[in-house]
């Protein structure tokens, strides 16, 4: 619901991350981890990362998601398993007691820039 | 090449998050995050809440609402200080970030409160996912949702420390199964308090209240 909130956050860190000798290069992607259990539509932020990207240091750079699935933790005697419905207790020893190891991502992991050497040719070409 | 940033997406918040529960801590404030649907009767649960806190325990609202003063016409009859946030100043947005918590706390001298609640937004989604600087979190639904909300919206009642099931009283005119619907809370969320109520009669209001007194003091002792 507050998609085009994150796709500012997520331009506006991606611009913040170019490394200050490669400003000029063209960054080509963006890649994100979502887990399932974040609030975020893949597809809504897709299009307002479009949109939002256009006009910044990032324009032209696409938008990889990858989603994170929910996995957790019993306490009580450590199965270690994937949620995919919404159940949220052991399905080894029915224990209420587990805690989330993946699901809640919101993160950036990685920018991709134009290499170097590509990016002096293109310079050069022009 | 690729460039490794490994940032969270809401970093900015997440940091406005943790100065906010700082300066609350400094000044012996316990947070309270009310999350909700529209319409759950959070405002009238509120009021009654606070009616039964104070003076004993000094109770603040910031009362978030895309638009109008309503809620916060409504809960400042109470005697508590009250602020109202309509996001719509802010985009719209449809749930309190963290920036806005730290602003509108401005008008309050913490030093004369023991008690914050923020009203958010009426929504079940993006408010789950915003850090506000909060002790605690808690969720209200009433009997004339789905059984099935919990299902529907598992982040949020995944994230908080307790539910508020409101408007029991409507229980004998309506087809709801409120067990199924406790149920249902549990399966997302093994072990958390629910509290049963009507705001309008009151009924249930008490267990409620020494729960939310109970986190007060552990948080204010000494």
């Amino acid at each position: 619901m507050h998609e085009m909130g994150i796709a500012m956050q997520v331009v506006e860190i991606a611009a913040a991350s170019i490394p200050e000798h490669l400003k000029n290069s063209r960054v080509q992607g963006v890649y994100l981890k979502i887990g399932k259990l974040s609030s975020v539509v893949p597809d809504s932020l897709r299009f307002c990362f479009d949109i939002v990207s256009k006009d910044s240091a990032i324009a032209g750079a696409t938008l990889y998601i990858e989603e994170i699935p929910v996995t957790a933790l019993c306490k009580s005697c450590d199965n270690h398993w994937t949620i995919t419905g919404p159940a949220f207790s052991c399905p080894g020893c029915g224990s209420g007691k587990i805690v989330l190891i993946s699901g809640q991502e919101l993160d950036i992991s990685s920018i991709e820039i134009e290499d170097d050497s590509n990016g002096e040719q293109n310079s050069a070409n022009a | 090449m690729e460039i490794k940033v490994v940032r969270k997406v809401l970093d900015v918040n997440n940091t406005m998050a943790a100065l906010n529960r700082k300066l609350f801590t400094d000044e012996k404030v316990f947070v309270l995050n009310v999350m909700s649907s529209p319409g759950s009767g959070k405002t009238t649960m509120l009021g009654k809440t606070i009616s039964r806190l104070m003076p004993d325990v000094r109770t603040a609202v910031i009362v978030g609402d895309v638009s109008t003063t309503n809620d916060a016409d409504r809960l400042a009859k109470t005697g508590a200080p009250v602020v109202q946030v309509n996001t719509d100043a802010f985009g719209g947005d449809c749930h309190l970030a963290a920036h806005v918590i730290a602003k509108a706390a401005e008008n309050f001298t913490l030093a004369d409160v023991d008690l914050l609640i923020v009203e958010n937004v009426g929504n079940l989604v993006c408010p789950a996912e915003f850090d506000i600087g909060e002790d605690a979190k808690v969720v209200v639904l009433s009997v004339t949702e789905g059984e099935d909300k919990p299902l529907k919206y598992p982040l949020m009642f995944r994230v908080c420390d307790a539910a508020v099931l409101n408007k029991i009283d409507l229980l004998p005119y309506l087809e709801y199964d409120k067990d199924e619907a406790v149920r249902n809370i549990v399966q997302i969320h093994p072990g958390i308090p629910v509290f049963e109520i009507s705001a309008r009669t009151e009924d249930g209001m008490e267990s409620w209240v020494i729960w939310l007194k109970e986190k007060v003091k552990e948080k204010l002792k000494p």
